[in-house]
């Protein structure tokens, strides 16, 4: 049978603050282990947690920028649990009242777009992080120092039908966190995690299937990964005739495939209650206001100005604005006179291309945008050729040398003198005598060969536009 | 309402405690009777009360992001069964 896939993501997202949701305790990454924890975090009696002001201006923010309603009264609850990283035995979180509400988020695939509900955004505190032992002692070292860090759960409607919608709407919502500055979004430093649920449902069928929790997707090419897994698993029980158990299952990233997590099955019930040491949340609209007035352009905003404004095509405009350095860094190019698409061209094609290969990031890019001008300025005046511009860019790229010099330092002026590509290709005829008589005889494809043989000759030097002219004629 | 044996189990297993058969029978009677006495509630009229979710008339406590707190005290790890390397050591959970 034909089945659709049902998927509805969690993404926890670590907020970037100074301190923990409920104490002063600092939150910065790689400290010694146990030595950011305080009374109140792990959990000692007799403590009062306070919360963190600016965790809560950082949840707004999010909640704005995914178009939720800001609960004008929230309030925490204690989900109970047992786990040696939640030293309380408990986490506090938001459970029946939240802080944001029935938000949306659009996505791009395959040029279509499609709106994703947002079911809720909640705050709670981050557990702890146990650490295997690998000495072989039977033990697992617990490390406090994540305990109580602020998180926002966002939560999204099951309105994903393929891995390639859940991948999209993750890109989307990296994007916009990114643009608004309220995480890192570091997913090899946790503080962004997302949790896939998936269902399958016989193709028309309106009602949803028995769905499964898969955890440890610390990718979102792995959210992908195990999305397909677990269709194709699912879907083999379902004509098997099995039934689908309601389950959290483990992606294991080296095999591709999921397990079963036995040991949180009985965990489902937590019993959440009002937590009695936190008081409610209150916020009126002229708290959510004063955060609205602090947001930058978002990421779709600014895609459908570079459309408007550059006169990009749309595929282009997207890739740009993926990251808010990179459309900086475009913007900055334009502002320094290259023309758009141009730039646009070089931007996605080499200069992507050459971040990913040398795994580095925009930021630390040693290819200016004043640079990118300076050498479509050397194209434009025929100073370079575009073959000869590749290189110039790669030279750039690992030197960080203006365009100028380095053609000076290389000779890599174009060779525009009549006479000087007059004698390269007089050379090369008389070299390839048999490709002549082939062009002569009929064979147009040796032109091309030719024309090949004279850039060669000429390492690449030669302007093309009188290479072929030339050529043609004495051909003729 | 009534409290079964079941109820009794569940909840026992979901907070890792361990009862004789004597005492779910106990546990259940007891249970049941706990919750007969706050049924009497049930007689108010709540029509249009918001469900309380604080019982302190207060509102948004809040502080300032600053970071308070400096290393910990060494007294942390006295209660702790096991600590190596700054570690509180428990045994092996593996997922
Ligand atoms: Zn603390």
């Amino acid at each position: 049978m034909k089945y659709e896939p049902v998927i509805g993501l969690e993404v926890h997202v670590q907020l970037d603050t100074k301190t923990k949701l409920f104490c002063g305790c600092s939150t910065a990454f790689g400290a010694r282990a146990n030595s950011q924890i305080c009374p109140v975090c792990i959990g000692l009696p007799g403590v009062l947690p306070v919360l963190n002001k600016e965790a809560v201006n950082l949840s707004i923010k999010t909640g704005l920028s995914l178009e939720c309603t800001i609960a004008p009264f929230s309030k925490f609850d204690r989900k109970n649990y047992f786990y040696p990283d939640l030293p309380k035995a408990y986490q506090v979180s938001q459970f029946d009242l939240p802080v944001n509400l029935n938000g949306k988020l659009e996505i791009q695939v395959d040029g279509k777009s499609k709106v994703i509900g947002i079911t809720r955004a909640h705050l709670e505190e981050d557990a702890g992080k146990l650490n295997h032992d690998e000495t072989g002692t039977g033990d697992s070292g617990v490390d406090y120092n994540r305990g109580g860090i602020p998180l926002l759960e966002i939560v999204s409607e099951p309105d994903m039908r393929s891995p390639e919608e859940a991948y999209a709407y993750l890109k989307a919502l990296k994007a916009i966190l990114e643009y608004i500055a309220v995480s890192d979004c570091n997913m090899e430093q946790g503080s962004l995690r997302c949790d896939a649920n998936i269902s399958l449902r016989p193709e028309g069928q309106e009602k949803f299937g028995t769905r499964a929790e898969i955890k440890n997707l610390n990718s979102f090419r792995n959210v992908q990964k195990a999305i397909y897994y677990e269709m194709d698993r699912q879907a083999k029980m379902l004509d098997a005739g099995e039934r689908v158990v309601q389950e959290t299952r483990l992606y294991d990233a080296v095999s591709g495939k999921t397990r079963s997590m036995r040991s949180k099955e009985e965990a489902n019930d937590y019993r959440y209650f009002p937590e009695p040491d936190l008081v409610p949340l209150v916020i009126d609209s002229a708290w959510s206001d004063s955060i609205k007035a602090t947001l930058p352009e978002l990421p779709q905003a600014k895609k459908a100005r570079f459309v408007k404004e550059f006169e990009l095509p749309e595929y282009d405009a997207g890739v740009l604005t993926t990251e808010i350095p990179l459309a900086n860094y475009f913007e900055e190019c334009v502002k320094e006179g290259a023309k758009p698409k141009v730039v646009s061209n070089w931007v996605l094609s080499e200069l992507l291309r050459k971040l990913n290969d040398n795994n580095e990031s925009i930021e630390t890019c040693k290819i200016k945008p004043k640079m990118i001008c300076e050498m479509l300025n050397l194209i434009d005046k025929g100073t370079i050729s575009g073959k000869i511009a590749k290189t110039v860019f790669k030279e750039m790229f690992e030197s960080g040398g203006s365009p100028e010099k380095i053609v000076q330092e290389k000779g890599l002026v174009q060779i525009a003198d009549t006479g000087e590509i007059d004698q390269i290709i007089e050379q090369v005829l008389s070299d390839n005598t048999k490709s002549v008589e082939d062009f002569r005889g009929g064979k147009k494809n040796a032109f091309g060969f030719l024309v090949g043989q004279v850039m060669k000759a000429s390492r690449g030097k030669a302007n093309p536009q009188m290479v072929n002219q030339i050529l043609g004629e004495k051909l003729k | 309402m009534s409290i079964s044996k079941e109820d009794v189990e569940k909840v026992a297993k979901l907070a890792r405690l361990q009862f004789s058969g004597e005492e779910v029978e106990t546990f259940t009677s007891q249970m049941t009777d706990i919750l007969k006495y706050i049924e009497q509630l049930n007689e108010l009229d709540t029509e249009g009360v918001e469900p309380t979710a604080h019982v302190l008339p207060i509102q948004n406590v809040l502080r300032e992001d600053k970071v308070t707190n400096g290393k910990p005290s060494k007294t942390i790890f006295v209660n702790a069964p096991k600590e190596e390397e700054h570690q509180f050591k428990v045994p092996q959970v593996i997922e």
